[in-house]
């Protein structure tokens, strides 16, 4: 394994082990408010409870993906020194204000947790809201400054390759900033309802009819199904965006290879980087040029166009953009089964329905991460897409693997105990609260 | 002040705040090491309810001044992350292990007493409060013996282990790990109060940890470069600092003794943020002796300005938010 690959695998491993927590962190806070609320208004002493119950687990999930951040924005200097040199400056207004937002959300949590009885129920459902908010906003600043490396902007190169004009609000609003933002924390409710309401559907087989179950499932579905449905219009805005900035990604996401107009969308395939074509895909004519262009005729360049040194792995982009849409596709199905069930008032804890729950409750998990494979694979070889190349920012330190295969070992047994402890500790729980 | 000035500054007050707040919860930690007897039950409870609420809004001030190092001084950033990728990545370990372990052994809160889960995850928190203080001091420790660095790339010229494997940083990690094992012990006597016994026993604790802290002290200054020593006793405002510094410690001991300890617990804060501005002193104008000053790697001034000023705003919101949290969690400990 070369120190290059070695520091991306760090990366990868680490970004893709800090977003699943991230993700819960953000939107776990939403459903503790919802039925906490539901709890002030009616008095059900069953909201409170599952309002305790799932802010048991968040607190193990929200500590994991404290610390692992922290991890990852100290392993942006100890693996690309050179990048976050360059970038720092220009970036660093959204992780300042990053910083803000995660210290309020860690204020407002530790009140939420800790606090039940020592500050008034308006209080302690308002510091929730305040978790809520606090992690949505700092979601979104992580993102804004990611977008930035996909669409770098407010700075100019000077000849010496020195910074010159840096203007760091131009660059935080970036032109991919908000479809990224969009996409990314709905991205996170669709995935934490349907993993929740799944875990408390496979509860409600063993114990049918179990009333805090019930509860929990119609509210987790509730939200999961909402955002699965409007995902797809922030997933178009999405992919119009790349289409006009990063032309080279849409055409891996695609395995386009020549350019050419009337581009039919092409489902599923295998695209073949030494005879550059893609096999064996389901075409819908017109499909590509319609969703990128929103022009049935319109011109798609083709991966040929640019020269191969600048083309991203196109086969992982394009699989994991199959993987990110077809499970994205799946929820929506659930979802409108689930909204049909419940228009027609039938019983939403059925043994086959919770079945198809238990089954769809990984596919936003792994749709986020398909969808993060899309957005960083597809934008090598450059770390700063045509300003820095990754291997340029890398850090000169040797033996990579060695710091690699640790913190792999260390978020594997960390992994493993919080699943063990969620199980053991949140879901099959008996005691109220 | 120049505007990179005033940003070194806000580094400063945020290490300054991290060493009295998170410091004190790593030394707790560190303390469960030796908890044993008839009472070490209770003293892990202790250590669990003073922690608790607080320890991952203290963690968030090393987080605020990692992120103001690689926006406002990013070639000092990546020249310490590059030569010190080895203590700061034993660092980290720590910090994830830490942090991790204390969840995982509080969500066994009514532990069942078969199972040894909790109590491995409790040493697990222990063990890396205990480590994590050390790795943190090493880099600090390096930071004041230098780094090289080539003047035309201004990339850093290093072998990744001779700058920090010496005796000085480690010198300087001991000194970190009693420093905030005192201000744990301190605080935690203070914290214990409505138990005499309890309590007592955090206050000799503080009183062994306080002669520690003296002689890793003394060891620190003795491996020192002679360069820092002489910056660390000559310069003009060097003899007022430490004097203050001494007398802050005095006072603590003194009323450590005399069982004031409210007052103790004031008087070691002060002598503990004085001995960081001390050393943040020693080292000024460096980042990073001798290349990296604070004015040579400084951000543009249009990145600086719009930084300060989101400082400014975010502290608006940010301070009255810690004021309620420590008044809910911190103020009714202390009246019970």
């Amino acid at each position: 394994m070369t120190d290059l690959l070695a520091a991306r695998a760090q990366m990868a491993m680490s970004l893709a082990f800090h977003i699943l927590f991230a993700m819960v962190g953000m939107a776990m806070p939403l459903l503790m408010v919802l039925a906490e609320r539901r709890f002030l208004r009616h008095g059900d002493r069953l909201d409170r409870t599952l309002a305790q119950r799932w802010a048991r687990g968040t607190a193990i999930m929200f500590a994991v993906g404290a610390v692992s951040g922290t991890a990852l924005s100290f392993e942006l200097g100890l693996l690309w020194p050179n990048f976050m040199a360059f970038a720092g400056p220009i970036v660093g207004m959204p992780f300042s204000l990053e910083g803000f937002a995660f210290f309020l959300e860690a204020i407002f949590l530790g009140i939420y947790l800790y606090g039940w009885e020592r500050v008034s129920p308006r209080a302690h459902l308002f510091a929730g809201v305040g978790v809520l908010l606090s992690g949505v906003a700092s979601a979104a600043f992580v993102l804004c400054a990611n977008a930035w490396m996909n669409t770098p902007v407010g700075f100019t190169l000077a000849a010496d390759g020195t910074l010159v004009d840096v203007d760091p609000y131009t660059a935080m609003f970036n032109p991919a900033a908000l479809t990224e933002v969009l996409h990314m924390t709905m991205a996170a409710f669709a995935a934490v309802g349907f993993a929740v309401a799944g875990i408390h559907a496979f509860m409600l087989l063993r114990r049918p009819g179990d009333p805090f179950h019930r509860r929990a499932l119609g509210l987790a579905l509730a939200v999961g199904s909402v955002f699965a449905c409007l995902q797809p219009l922030s997933g178009d805005l999405a992919a119009k965006h790349v289409a006009a900035h990063q032309p080279v990604k849409l055409a891996a996401m695609e395995g386009h290879w020549q350019t050419a107009r009337d581009v039919p969308l092409q489902l599923g395939g295998w695209p073949d980087e030494t005879t550059e074509e893609t096999r064996y895909a389901l075409e819908i004519p017109y499909g590509l040029s319609f969703l990128a262009f929103g022009d049935i005729h319109a011109e798609v360049r083709g991966l040929k166009d640019f020269p191969p040194e600048d083309r991203p792995p196109v086969a992982v982009v394009h699989i994991a953009f199959q993987i990110m849409v077809a499970c994205g596709a799946a929820m929506m199905a659930v979802a409108a089964v689930a909204g049909y069930l419940r228009l027609r008032g039938r019983d939403l804890a059925a043994p086959w329905f919770l079945r198809l729950l238990v089954a769809s409750a990984p596919l936003g998990v792994i749709a986020v991460e398909a969808g993060w494979t899309v957005t960083e694979v597809g934008r090598q070889p450059w770390i700063i897409q045509g300003v820095l190349r990754t291997k340029d920012a890398v850090t000169p330190m040797p033996h990579l693997v060695v710091p690699f295969a640790t913190f792999t070992l260390l978020y594997l047994v960390l992994g493993i105990t919080v699943v063990m402890l969620l199980t053991r500790k949140v879901f099959t729980a008996e005691d109220p609260a | 002040m120049t505007p990179e000035l005033a940003i070194a500054s806000v580094m400063l007050a945020a290490l300054v705040i991290y060493t009295l707040s998170a410091g004190a919860d790593f030394g707790g930690g560190a303390w469960l090491v030796f908890a044993s007897g008839p009472r070490a039950d209770d003293q892990r409870d202790l250590v669990d309810d003073a922690i608790g609420p607080i320890w991952e809004a203290n963690h968030v001030w090393l987080i605020l001044v990692v992120v103001l190092l690689f926006v406002c001084f990013p070639v000092a950033f990546a020249a310490i992350s590059t030569a010190l990728h080895i203590p700061l990545t034993l660092m980290l370990i720590g910090v994830v292990l830490r942090g991790s372990a204390f969840a995982f052994a509080h969500a066994y809160a009514h532990a069942e007493h078969h199972d040894p889960a909790p109590r491995r995850w409790a040493r697990v928190f222990a063990i890396a409060s205990l480590i994590t203080p050390v790795t943190l001091g090493i880099t600090l420790g390096a930071l004041s013996t230098g780094l090289d660095l080539d003047p035309l790339t201004q990339r850093v010229r290093t072998d990744f282990v001779s700058e920090w494997l010496a005796p000085f940083p480690f010198a300087v990690g001991l000194f970190a790990l009693c420093l905030f094992a005192f201000l744990a012990a301190v605080y935690l006597a203070d914290e214990a109060r409505q138990d005499p016994e309890l309590s007592d026993m955090f206050r000799r604790r503080a009183l062994l940890s306080a002669s520690l802290v003296a002689a890793t002290a003394l060891l620190t200054f003795l491996a020192a470069p002679p360069r820092l020593q002489a910056g660390l006793a000559d310069s003009a405002w060097a003899m007022g600092l430490h004097l203050t510094t001494g007398l802050a410690a005095i006072a603590a001991i003194v009323l450590l003794l005399r069982r004031r300890l409210r007052a103790a617990r004031l008087a070691a804060m002060l002598q503990v943020g004085l001995i960081v501005v001390g050393w943040a002193l020693a080292q000024y104008p460096h980042l990073v002796y001798p290349h990296l000053t604070i004015a040579a790697t400084a951000a543009p001034r249009s990145v600086l300005v719009p930084v300060l000023v989101a400082l400014g705003l975010g502290a608006l919101v940010l301070i009255p938010a810690l004021v309620y949290l420590f008044v809910v969690f911190k103020a009714r400990t202390q009246r019970a």
